[in-house]
């Protein structure tokens, strides 16, 4: 492959042959068409039929989504990753950028710190959803300070909200320091003689932060929101983890992702169905990105 | 284990400097007054405990011997008796030298395909003039924005098509030359003056010169990025090797700290130690390579 360009190449320097920036692509192209592209147009003619793990399947028209209509585990699905995207959304978008805040003053040590915040990023969600399992043990470390300090044990991994509810905190405390640096460029951008003339004008520091630094970083709240919350419809690792991996007690913590998972593997995995939850995936997903778009065009006007 | 000893020893030092320090300045040159600093430094702090706080804990834990109380309440934070028994009895129970090692080889592969894939696609899409660029540039961008968990169960029958299910090339093949990295290298190229290309084109340099010799060596920066990132994804990846893997002699890390867990999961100690091996090689690695991993967060937030 690569002699006969190089070879071609020499004999024409005036001209290109036509077929080298094809074989420059390829590579690249034949990837994502034979495992993105082509599994995604799978996915939606799958979802049209009844196809097994071993069984070619048939055609089924909308059987598939029908039976999803009236399948108890696809309602919770549904329910629990919409409530993740409610609960974590939310603190993805601010806290971090008051995390920013805190880090962006270039004070002795602040490089250390920043780094530190980061940490959390760079950690397996597999190493970090175990650590947050023993943390929040019965008996583990949060328990034993609250205890100490005369709350008393709380079952976070025992009741199904408890266990729903500390998988958001894992999500939040992992992306964090993610999002923070998305903030950290965002904020340098922020003309300082806007802070000066508003200190002037005697605005304290929470009416500057609404009138300054909101309205200076809002499209990329807007972008931290979308990449947020199409991350947060598709979560699987923390709850996969928290939960077990038949989510939590009678499967009520179960995310969509996890019923795609354990609905479509396996040597009797039903892949057609399976794929009929994929398809709700993408559409939702799809919406999600619409609507915080759609969110920034109406406050811009 | 050297970083989180280093990380445990610091929050001591920057406490004392508002105190010692009173007259220093922001980035403007302007004072900044004691009170607020001290403030900012006990805020710094207590995120500090909140984020490495955890890691610690589990440092901690892997350290501590059979015979210590690690439920203690009061919390007991340094062990009594550090110890590194608990990481010997992983290995015992799973071959966790050889789930490293598959994850060893993923990630390294994943680095040199992604490398080698996305700057030659790049390459093209940025500077080659040939008809259907817009396609294949349209074709990377849709690429990037198919849900991946959405197909996993599509591209679970496409390696079993394949016979590629459960081997480590099954794990790394639909990451192996990510649209989002070509997409960062195409902007990279783009973003050379062209110039420079066209003296050593009227030199008579072929499109290989031009691109191993001129183009390359200029977006080395990008590439750093590419390469770590796909680094840390394949290393740190769960649910695709978890779909695609079911023999448990060809786990990788993370697949085999699930089982450790599901296994053992009221042996703490011992998924401690397991924790601890799988993350320090990248706390290691991100300690060394910082500022690659920052700039890779925004290059790629632009794009995703």
């Amino acid at each position: 492959m690569a002699s006969s360009t190089v070879s071609s190449g020499t004999r024409r320097v005036r001209r290109q042959l036509p077929t080298s920036p094809w074989l420059f692509a390829a590579p690249g192209l034949l990837v994502a068409g034979a495992f993105i592209l082509y599994p995604f147009v799978s996915t939606l003619v799958n979802s049209f039929t009844d196809r097994r793990t071993l069984v070619p399947g048939e055609f089924v028209g909308l059987a598939n989504f029908r039976e999803l209509l009236h399948d108890d585990m696809f309602w919770i699905g549904l329910r629990n990753s919409t409530l993740y995207v409610l609960g974590v959304v939310p603190a993805l978008v601010l806290l971090p950028l008051l995390l920013a805040m805190l880090v962006q003053k270039t004070i002795p040590g602040i490089t250390f710190f920043r780094s530190a915040f980061y940490t959390p990023v760079v950690a397996s969600i597999v190493v970090v959803g175990l650590i947050w399992v023993w943390l929040l043990d019965e008996r583990g470390l949060v328990n034993a300070v609250l205890e100490t300090i005369g709350v008393g044990r709380i079952g976070f991994l025992s009741d199904q909200w408890l266990i729903l509810l500390s998988a958001m905190a894992v999500t939040v405390w992992k992306g964090l320091g993610y999002y923070m640096i998305i903030y950290l460029a965002a904020l340098a951008n922020v003309p300082r003689e806007l802070h000066e003339a508003a200190a002037v004008d005697g605005a304290g520091a929470l009416r500057r932060f609404f009138t300054v630094t909101v309205p200076a970083v809002r499209s990329t709240m807007v972008l931290v929101a979308a990449l947020a919350s199409v991350a947060a419809f598709k979560v699987f690792s923390e709850v996969y983890l928290m939960a077990g991996p038949d989510g939590g007690p009678a499967g009520e913590d179960t995310t969509l992702v996890m019923l795609v998972q354990r609905t479509g593997t396996g040597l009797t995995g039903r892949v057609g169905y399976a794929s009929a939850i994929s398809v709700v995936v993408f559409v939702v997903t799809l919406v999600l990105m619409l609507l915080v778009l759609r969110a920034d065009r109406k406050e811009e006007s | 284990m050297s970083v989180m000893d280093k990380v445990r020893a610091t929050p001591e030092q920057p406490a004392p400097a508002p105190a010692r320090k009173p007259r220093i300045t922001d980035e403007h040159g302007r004072r900044v007054r004691v009170w607020e600093l001290a403030l900012r430094y006990l805020l710094l702090l207590g995120v500090l405990a909140l984020t490495i706080g955890p890691f610690v804990w589990q440092l901690s834990t892997s350290l501590k011997g059979p015979t210590e109380d690690i439920f203690s309440s009061p919390p007991r934070f340094l062990p009594s008796d550090p110890t590194l028994h608990n990481y010997e009895r992983v290995a015992e129970t799973i071959p966790v030298w050889d789930y490293a090692l598959n994850s060893l080889k993923v990630a390294v592969a994943n680095v040199v395909t992604n490398c080698v894939g996305a700057a030659l696609a790049g390459y093209a899409l940025a500077r080659l003039r040939y008809r259907g660029r817009r396609v294949a540039t349209l074709v990377f961008i849709l690429t990037m924005l198919v849900p991946v968990e959405g197909i996993i169960i599509a591209q679970f029958t496409t390696m079993r098509e394949l016979g590629l299910n459960n081997t480590l090339i099954g794990v790394l093949l639909p990451g192996c030359v990510s649209a989002l990295n070509v997409l960062l290298m195409r902007n990279a190229f783009l973003n050379l003056p062209y110039e420079i290309e066209e003296a050593a084109y009227v030199d008579g340099a072929n499109v290989w010169q031009r691109f191993l010799r001129i183009a390359l060596p200029a977006v080395k920066g990008t590439l750093a990025v590419v390469a770590i990132f796909a680094f840390m994804g394949a290393w740190d990846d769960f649910l695709w090797p978890l779909i695609v893997l079911s023999d448990p002699s060809n786990f990788t890390l993370t697949i085999g700290l699930n089982y450790l867990h599901g296994t053992f999961a009221n042996d703490e100690r011992l998924v401690a130690a397991g924790t601890i091996i799988a993350v320090a090689p990248l706390i290691i690695l991100f300690a060394c390579l910082q500022r690659y991993f920052f700039r890779g967060v925004g290059e790629g937030a632009v794009k995703g």
